[in-house]
């Protein structure tokens, strides 16, 4: 008499009731599956809905809004516009104000932020409470009360263009922007670029160099005056050898305006400020929070060292600190970036006001222009906390290390 | 801003979902007790509330004579004030059943916004207000010039079309409402404002020192200023169309809010038609016999409407103009009641 082995359970089942249903088993797993379709479902009718009514009220649906000419000028874009190109083309000016003033913002956000932190914590008595005050009195005041007051109160305190205060006859501040000389390429602008890149990168491999020799022999390698000396004086012999890589083109007062030279818009100064600095409140509490979880122990054991205290902050305190810092940071980062919509209080150009503002009211199609600029604001958030995510990681796996 | 257009978004595909086009506004507004009208947020002379929240003007008039020729009251009206980007959502989505926020009729307008213009109210242009400190005399000397605009208007398109036609350089900053606009003309960040010359004239009411500025003489543009309906309700469509028309009618015949009652008893075939004592004209659109008197009792006649809100006898003084009957040398004209 044969015994028969017995036969494997079939994997493959076992594996899927497992990684569907969990301990439910399979009850669970036909539940989920139930909850799926009827979300697919209300999601069809709705659709279904809303575009059957919109063809029986005879409203126009659908994206083929985004190829009409938008005949409307906008203030300020970084690509080339005007009123005879179509949407699609005001939805890129759009974003691309939206991002600009974002990035900006949260650049110097992060700066104020974790100076105002720092002052904060420092020993000194004065700076300490002028920190605690900034922060305070930031964030407990509503951010479209602060993009109004920076706007209305202390750009519009500024002179009238015909008045506007200049320095060195070439810059310009007054009620319409400041206006600064534009610069304008020369055949040596190549030659240039390419050797303030090369004196950059051998800079970055002289610093490799020396770090190298610092954690394996302990040898202290002094390198900068050979980085200065690479970052200005290549470029410094090309500009010389083939003339001024750029000349400035300075503005003049020319009838109602400064013609020629670039301008900063009064509105997009106005919303930087008003966002980075309502942000910086949040992000220095978030930044001090950070530090006072690192235990004191590594302070001192720092000063032991005999490494003075900024040193010890940034080569000790602060990488133990950015791993609680950095979720919080993220979430203001996110913050700034969807505040910005508030925009279109003061004629900033961005998404929202030029597209979900102008374009929809001209166009009329709502949902479609809604629908995009969630879309969008989303996609933006989620490409932002995609890179703080993986900055995350990259620093955990170095504490780690 | 951003709230109240994602909510009427939302409003508006919510409303898209549960009733299809909906044949059924006068009943809905009977039910209701209430005519719900959208109107500017605070537009003096068309649409603005006094300090007791009383709302008056042009505007404001039509949807008073609409509330009076269906309830005999012309205080039944429920007044929401929209920014001109969120106005065409508001009515889409069935927030409001009559648009009378001072809006031009265009083509785009009358087809892709699912709804339909049933009249002109006010025949008005697009002008341009500056400093007069500025010493400017035409608005062709405006090259270089910084503009301000309300966002979302015809005013906008028009000052593209006006500025490249004719060759000039300018910088657009368009804001949302009209009281930042004001505002930002007002601190200097432009040199100009632009609108529609009636809105120039009520806006510059509300400037510090009014005396200061001045209207260009130049117009550039058309803009027929008239309610809106949704598409789809026809009945609805004719009711409020020939309320604006039996004002313009009323002005013609002669009645007047004073002389209503003894023009009602009058012999006349036309008066006679008007006032229901012969035949049901009233009741073919729904409404009833006296609805005529109803709304000239309620609101005055056209001229009287004008005169009162944005004419001589109110604070911008504006002339008739364009706006003067048919036959006394303007284009106002409608069709007879018969």
């Amino acid at each position: 008499m044969t015994i028969e082995p017995r036969k494997p359970p079939p994997q493959f089942a076992f594996w899927l009731k497992r990684a569907l249903g969990g301990r439910a088993g399979w009850t669970g797993f036909i539940l989920q599956i139930l909850f799926v379709a009827a979300l697919v479902w209300i999601g069809y009718e709705i659709v279904e809905n809303a575009r059957a009514n919109l063809q029986a009220q005879r409203i126009t649906s659908g994206f083929g809004f985004l190829n009409n000419t938008a005949g409307f000028d906008v203030s300020q874009s970084l690509i080339p516009y005007s009123g005879s190109y179509p949407y699609s083309r005001v939805f890129l000016v759009g974003l691309l104000n939206t991002l600009l003033v974002s990035i900006i913002g949260i650049f110097f956000a992060t700066m104020i932020g974790f100076l105002v932190a720092l002052g904060r914590l420092s020993p000194n008595w004065l700076l300490s409470r002028i920190s605690g005050g900034y922060v305070e009195l930031i964030r407990n005041l509503p951010l479209l009360f602060q993009i109004l007051f920076w706007y209305l109160a202390v750009l519009s305190a500024l002179p009238n263009p015909r008045q506007s205060i200049s320095l060195f006859g070439s810059f310009f501040l007054s009620n319409r922007g400041f206006v600064v000389p534009k610069p304008i390429a020369n055949p040596g602008l190549e030659p240039f670029a390419l050797a303030l890149l090369a004196a950059v990168v051998i800079s970055l491999l002289l610093r490799r160099y020396a770090r190298r020799q610092l954690f394996e022999s302990g040898r202290l390698v002094t390198i900068w005056p050979y980085v200065v000396g690479l970052l200005i004086g290549l470029p410094l012999v090309t500009a010389l050898v083939l003339g001024a890589p750029v000349t400035f083109e300075v503005p003049e007062l020319k009838g109602f305006n400064f013609s020629g030279g670039s301008r900063i818009i009064p509105e997009f100064v106005a919303l930087t400020v008003a966002l980075s600095t309502y942000t910086a409140a949040f992000i220095a509490e978030i930044v001090r929070a950070g530090i006072q979880s690192v235990h004191k122990g590594q302070m001192e054991a720092g000063s032991s060292l005999g490494l003075h205290r900024g040193s010890v902050l940034r080569l000790i305190v602060v990488p133990q600190a950015m791993r609680v810092i950095l979720p919080p940071l993220t979430n203001q980062y996110l913050n700034l970036t969807k505040n910005s919509s508030l925009a279109v209080a003061i004629g900033y150009p961005d998404l929202f006001s030029v597209f979900a503002g102008t374009t929809l009211s001209q166009t009329g199609q709502a949902i479609e222009i809604i629908a995009i600029t969630m879309g969008v604001y989303l996609l933006i958030s989620l490409v932002t906390s995609a890179i703080m995510s993986f900055y995350g990681w990259r620093l955990g796996r170095s504490l780690n290390a | 801003m951003n709230r109240v257009s994602l909510v009427l978004t939302l409003a508006f595909a919510a409303a898209l979902s549960i009733e299809a086009a909906s044949a059924q506004t006068l009943k809905t507004v009977k039910d209701r007790g209430m005519v719900s009208c959208g109107v500017s947020q605070g537009l003096p002379g068309f649409s603005s509330p006094d300090d007791k929240g009383n709302w008056t003007g042009l505007d404001v008039d039509v949807c008073r004579a609409v509330a009076a020729a269906i309830f005999n009251d012309a205080t039944k009206v429920k007044f929401v004030p929209l920014s001109a980007k969120d106005r065409f959502t508001a009515l889409q989505s069935g927030e409001i059943d009559v648009l009378s926020r001072n809006t031009t009729w265009t083509l785009s307008r009358d087809t892709s916004l699912g709804a339909n213009f049933t009249g002109v109210t006010y025949y008005d242009g697009q002008g341009f207000l500056v400093k007069k400190s500025l010493k400017v005399n035409s608005a062709l000397e405006l090259n270089s010039a910084s503009v301000c605009v309300q966002t979302g208007t015809t005013t906008e398109q028009n000052l593209a079309d006006y500025f490249k036609g004719n060759n000039m350089k300018y910088e657009v900053i368009a804001f949302a409402s009209a009281d930042e606009t004001v505002k930002a003309y007002e601190s200097g960040r432009c040199d100009v404002f632009t609108s529609d010359v009636s809105q120039l004239y009520a806006e510059r009411l509300k400037l510090s020192n009014p005396a200061d500025h001045a209207v260009l003489p130049e117009v550039i543009s058309k803009e027929p200023l008239g309610p809106m309906v949704r598409h789809g309700d026809d009945q609805w469509f004719d009711i409020v169309k020939w309320v604006l028309f039996a004002m313009v009618d009323a002005e013609e015949l002669g009645v007047t809010q004073k002389n209503v009652d003894e023009m009602a008893k009058s012999d006349k075939p036309e008066l006679k038609r008007a006032f229901g004592t012969d035949g049901n004209l009233g009741e073919q659109l729904g409404l009833t016999k006296d609805w005529v008197s109803r709304i000239v009792k309620a609101v005055g006649n056209y001229g009287e409407s004008f005169e009162r809100n944005v004419g001589a006898g109110s604070k911008l003084g504006i002339a008739r103009g364009l706006n003067q009957l048919w036959n006394k040398g303007g284009i106002q004209y409608a069709p007879p009641i018969r």
